[in-house]
């Protein structure tokens, strides 16, 4: 098998591989960036809790408009907004840890989703529906993909430097004054924004495996959050192209197989990574023995 | 002891519950009508047929519902613990009821419609074209079992025995007629006083049935062969394909969660371009967005929606079982011939 074989054949022919693989650059470039600074915040499940919170506000939307994915992709930003803003508010205000405050707001945010839903009376399963998949991006989820990474990038260049002091120290800013307040919301805007433009595009699994697995495989290759940063979104794109690839030749789904690509190169950084990587630390031998 | 008198508190409690939950049958206690539930439309629709005035139904999952994603209300429960009898489609396709009647002290008859109708296997065994590359999806439907569709027992539902099994049998008209048949049986033996009545209202819809038919083989006779091919987003149409000589794509699964390989979606877009397939569909309750990501990539417009597992609210096409057969064979039929100008 040649490489032109190997490599490119299969996104020559079709528009669909195309679109996927675009797609995912995108997404690796902005959910790989603003994952870093949620793992270093410890909030690496917020996905998960993201993908149920944004269910009162799809039900809300298909109320108002019918299956529309338009409407329900709104309505669901607008409900995952609600929910880290609220958490967040509640975190800042109150000795409540973020997590905490998180996981209350969504499991709220899950019922009112689930009253609306059967109230309804229909029993269509809308976050089934909301959710994508990696091979059916068509022409305007790419364009919101693309506009949602444009946007973070833009937005992270601006409060990169508050925000990496809110992130390593909470406390400090807080006492600081008034700007750690709008980096804290507007950092949690973006993960929500990233989080439901990856839902509507990609699907569940592909855009909380982009936004945990690629930058927690990052942080054993260097201490500095730059180089974090570049490498996550390094292993995002590189994941989206072997993942590709390996699932048009083996075919198989290909959300999965992108992800545990993702899942392949964290195990090895877990292993072998230098800072903090089981091998590199067996090797080392400890500092201190007594 | 105490446990005793809890569980007889609980029983007290659950059956004022279920007087009180369940407004289809709250009168019908009183006017001593056949007490009869329906998993989902399409059989709700046949048994309202079957049973006419002399029962009251209640069905578990509406039109425009989802069976895949039932969950049971209190109401439910509460329909199945006072029925007289329950009617299923059987084929594995109740997984959703598993413990139903049993957690509601269900003590009716259960009848199975689609008993004695010819199974097909979820991967085609019968001669379906599906490009799956022969690998097993649908977390639900999956597994594959040899499994002899005439020597089940008509009570024995358990969905185990039929994982693999193609549960849309409802898709070929000949099929319906056994399941008029199984159940005006069921409600007869249930309620002997108006049996006259059952067979009456079976014998006319039957005819209704056989008339739809000799309509939709005339339809699709009128189709060059080689335009039979019909691309949908999940395999709910393997009966109707084996039944009138239509072949049927798709990219995805026999559930609507399955997800599909790069290589099976590239397959199906060969053969609209080769093959100068017009006929594109969207069904009901599915996720349509890979159909029109097809389209879009080989500019075959779509010919509207199937309904493959749930009829559509009064205000949609598909408010019966035979409207909604009828109407997917107009779509079809008219996107087929579409290729020929």
């Amino acid at each position: 098998m040649s490489l032109y074989d190997l490599l490119i054949a299969p996104f020559a022919d079709y528009a669909f591989m195309q679109r996927a693989l675009v797609g995912n650059i995108a997404l690796s470039a902005s959910a790989a960036s603003i994952g870093v600074f949620l793992v270093i915040r410890r909030m690496s499940l917020m996905g998960d809790a993201m993908a149920h919170a944004i269910l009162p506000g799809a039900a809300a939307g298909y109320l108002i408009a019918g299956f529309s994915l338009f409407a329900m992709t709104l309505g669901g930003l607008l409900a995952g907004l609600l929910v880290a803003i609220s958490s967040g508010l509640v975190a800042r205000a109150t000795p409540l840890r973020e997590d905490a405050s998180l996981a209350s707001f969504y499991l709220i945010s899950l019922s009112i989703g689930v009253l609306i839903v059967s109230l309804e009376g229909s029993n269509v399963d809308l976050l089934h529906l909301l959710f994508g998949s990696v091979l059916a991006i068509n022409q305007d989820a790419l364009v919101l993909m693309a506009s949602v990474a444009s946007v973070t990038l833009v937005v992270l260049a601006l409060v990169l430097r508050p925000l990496v002091a809110e992130c390593l120290d909470p406390g400090f800013l807080r006492h600081a004054g008034g700007s750690g307040r709008f980096v804290h919301f507007a950092f949690l805007c973006l993960v929500v924004l990233n989080f439901v433009a990856g839902f509507h595009a990609l699907g569940t699994l592909m855009a909380v495996g982009m936004m945990v697995l690629a930058p927690s495989a990052a942080r054993f290759w260097s201490e500095s959050l730059g180089a974090q940063i570049a490498l996550s979104v390094l292993f995002a794109v590189t994941s989206s192209i072997i993942g590709l690839v390996i699932s048009w030749h083996a075919a198989v789904p290909s959300g999965p197989a992108i992800t545990l690509t993702l899942g392949i190169i964290y195990a090895i950084s877990v292993l072998g990574g230098p800072f903090g990587g089981i091998l590199t630390g067996l090797i080392r031998r400890p500092h201190l023995q007594s | 002891m105490l446990l005793r008198r809890v569980t007889l508190a609980a029983a007290a409690l659950s059956a004022s519950l279920s007087l009180f939950l369940s407004p289809d049958f709250a009168s019908a206690a009183d006017s001593g009508k056949l007490r009869v539930v329906a998993s989902f439309s399409i059989l709700g629709d046949l048994t309202a047929r079957v049973g006419g005035d002399d029962i009251t139904l209640h069905v578990l999952v509406g039109p425009g519902s989802d069976a895949h994603v039932y969950r049971p209300t209190p109401g439910d429960a509460a329909a199945i613990a006072d029925a007289d009898v329950i009617v299923l489609n059987g084929l594995g396709f109740e997984g959703f009821l598993d413990r139903l009647p049993e957690s509601a002290d269900f003590s009716g008859k259960t009848v199975i419609a689609s008993d004695g109708v010819t199974a097909r296997t979820a991967d085609g065994e019968h001669g379906s074209h599906g490009i799956h590359g022969g690998h097993p999806e649908g977390h639900d439907h999956t597994g594959h079992e040899d499994h002899d569709a005439h020597d089940h027992d008509a009570h024995d539902h358990d969905a185990h025995d039929h994982r693999g099994m193609d549960p849309h049998a409802w898709q070929d008209l000949s099929n319906a007629k056994i399941y008029v048949s199984n159940i005006a049986r069921a409600l007869s033996d249930a309620d002997p006083a108006n049996i006259e009545d059952y067979k009456a209202r079976a014998a006319a819809l039957i005819a209704e049935i056989d008339a739809l038919e000799t309509r939709t083989r005339a339809a699709i006779a009128a189709i060059p062969e080689e335009r039979r091919i019909i691309i949908t987003n999940h395999d709910a149409f393997g009966y109707f394909e084996d039944a009138y000589g239509v072949t049927f794509l798709s990219a995805s699964g026999i559930s609507t969660d399955a997800e599909p390989d790069p290589k099976a979606i590239a397959a199906l877009i060969d053969v609209i371009r080769e093959e100068g397939v017009t006929a594109l569909f969207l069904e009901n309750l599915s996720d349509n967005r890979l159909i029109t990501q097809i389209s879009e990539e080989t500019g075959v417009a779509i010919g509207g929606t199937l309904y493959s597992d749930a009829l559509s609210g009064p205000e949609g096409p598909a408010t019966s079982y035979l409207a909604m057969f009828a109407h997917n064979v107009d779509a079809l039929v008219t996107a087929m011939r579409g290729a020929t100008n």
